[in-house]
């Protein structure tokens, strides 16, 4: 279970984050939808330690992985915490120069051989070493063959369409196995047609019971992907409930504004 | 020596085109490290003022009035980068003076002023193409580093990776291809700078051909031209071989 408390970020005079809390439950979906501004990035990035709230708390299983009262944490315990989280970018993000398959399977490979070194005291041996290249490629084949990326695993992504490269990015995240995965606008660098492929992924993710926060544009998408819904705006959770309850019965005017625009 | 045969020519300047040479590789091989040293040096963020921001009297109201002259004084010093700075002056002065008068500077000045000669002409001409390249190349890698989205370093470490593994594992690789072309416009400039060195009397190969010169022989002046050429040639193959290398990838 996830629990942000009273989450709050400024940059300079800007006050962009004004006190979130929330919780979520494993292997719920939760949708924060509000215009540009409104925040929403600036909180998926905190959960993330790319950004690090000003005020606030975080806990992910009962363990506190930020309090921003507490002395600052180490890059090393800061590193582990932020492995909670995974986070597909809007942008895909992905290494251009490996391929797909190295993409996913680098992160995964340098973090078990550095798990070993831990539990072993030394280096592991070559041998040791190609084993564990063994097991992370078949956990990355695995999962780019769930994402439909089987033919294109010996790819660069520069070969790869937006959709495609998306679903790569999407089984990277995977690769790391985060408690919360969390999805930054994954379709507004796409056409609609590359857009449904990826919500289609994400739709697939909820099917095993994944727990995931989705920033996104598309109404349809959270409507019929999400447990529940956040509605943000001026770095505030304005409205929050079940998709019925913010779609159907929006409440603010806010709410009401951006929904009938959105449409 | 008056009349001298095409062969003899050739071979003399040829052998003197082995001191270019020398110098050529040595540098590179000195250069390219040691201008990713002052490229990181002049990136630093080390702050080692940093706690007098901290204090009160640091603090800048942001009530439209003029700060204090202390507050100024005590964010400025705070902010302040001593490795950067030196860094960056090392490379204004470097990269605003010429080579030639470097040359002069690193070939006299140990003698004259400090009683501690260089010993050989080779080495003195060495430490300044080193310095001098090191500079050039410090702000290639700088461009090269500089240039790079923003999202490659974040999905890098979102996945977990340190530091270091970031730097190694995904954005080296990506700078690299980016400086190959400014780079492979130093390496050529360096060869032919490489004749400079004739100032400070390194046996080089334009000293060798002046030697013909004074004695009313110019052709072999000109003839060293041709040395330059082929073996740039030679250098632009590599270096295109290089860029090709990394061509198997878009950024």
């Amino acid at each position: 279970m996830l629990e942000v408390f009273d989450i709050r970020k400024s940059f300079g005079k800007t006050e962009v984050l004004k006190g979130i809390d929330f919780k979520l439950h494993d292997g719920e979906v939760l949708v924060i939808i509000g215009s540009s501004g409104s925040g929403k990035t600036t909180l998926l990035r905190s959960l993330n330690f790319l950004e690090t709230p000003d005020e606030g708390k975080i806990i992910v299983d009962g363990e506190t992985i930020f309090d921003a009262s507490a002395p600052e944490l180490s890059d090393a315990v800061k590193r582990q915490n932020r492995l909670k989280f995974g986070l597909v970018f809007q942008s895909f993000n992905l290494f251009p120069q490996y391929t797909v398959l190295r993409n996913v399977t680098l992160a995964n490979e340098l973090l078990c051989i550095e798990k070993e070194r831990a539990q072993t005291g030394r280096k592991p041996s070559r041998a040791r070493k190609a084993e564990i290249a063994y097991e992370c490629e078949a956990k990355a084949r695995e999962l780019l063959c769930r994402v439909g990326l089987e033919q294109k695993m010996n790819n660069y992504p520069f070969e790869l369409s937006g959709g495609q490269q998306q679903r790569a990015a999407i089984a990277r995240a995977l690769a790391l196995s985060p408690s919360v995965l969390c999805f930054d606008e994954p379709t507004s660098a796409l056409d609609p047609e590359l857009t449904q492929e990826v919500l289609k992924v994400i739709r697939s993710l909820k099917d095993e019971n994944r727990t995931m926060i989705v920033v996104t544009h598309e109404m349809e998408f959270a409507s019929h992907v999400a447990d529940r819904v956040i509605f943000m705006a001026d770095g505030v959770i304005k409205e929050e409930g079940t998709p019925e309850e913010v779609f159907g019965n929006p409440k603010s005017s806010a709410l009401k504004a951006f929904l009938a625009h959105s449409k | 020596m008056l009349n001298p045969t095409f062969t003899a020519v050739t071979l003399n300047l040829l052998e003197s085109f082995g001191q270019n040479l020398l110098l050529f590789f040595s540098t590179l091989v000195l250069a390219l490290p040691l201008g990713l040293l002052i490229c990181f040096g002049s990136m630093s963020k080390f702050r080692p003022f940093r706690f007098l921001l901290k204090l009160d009297a640091a603090h800048i109201e942001d009530n439209g009035e003029k700060p204090r002259f202390t507050a100024v004084v005590l964010n400025a010093v705070g902010d302040f980068k001593p490795i950067a700075a030196i860094c960056r002056l090392i490379v204004w002065i470097i990269r605003g003076t010429p080579l030639l008068l470097q040359l002069y500077v690193v070939f006299y000045v140990p003698g004259l002023v400090f009683n501690m000669p260089i010993r050989t002409r080779m080495t003195a001409a060495l430490i300044a193409f080193v310095i001098n390249y090191a500079a050039y190349f410090s702000e290639i890698y700088r461009g090269g580093i500089e240039s790079m989205a923003r999202g490659q370093y974040e999905a890098a470490q979102v996945l977990g990776m340190t530091k270091t593994q970031v730097f190694f594992k995904v954005i080296l690789m990506q700078v690299v291809k980016r400086i190959v072309p400014p780079m492979s416009n130093e390496i050529i400039t360096l060869v032919k700078d490489t004749s400079l060195a004739r100032v400070i009397a390194v046996p080089e190969i334009l000293k060798a051909a002046e030697r013909y010169s004074s004695n009313g022989l110019v052709w072999p002046l000109f003839y060293t031209g041709l040395f330059f050429l082929i073996f740039n040639g030679l250098v632009t193959i590599v270096l295109e071989k290089v860029e090709k290398a990394f061509g198997y990838y878009k950024n």
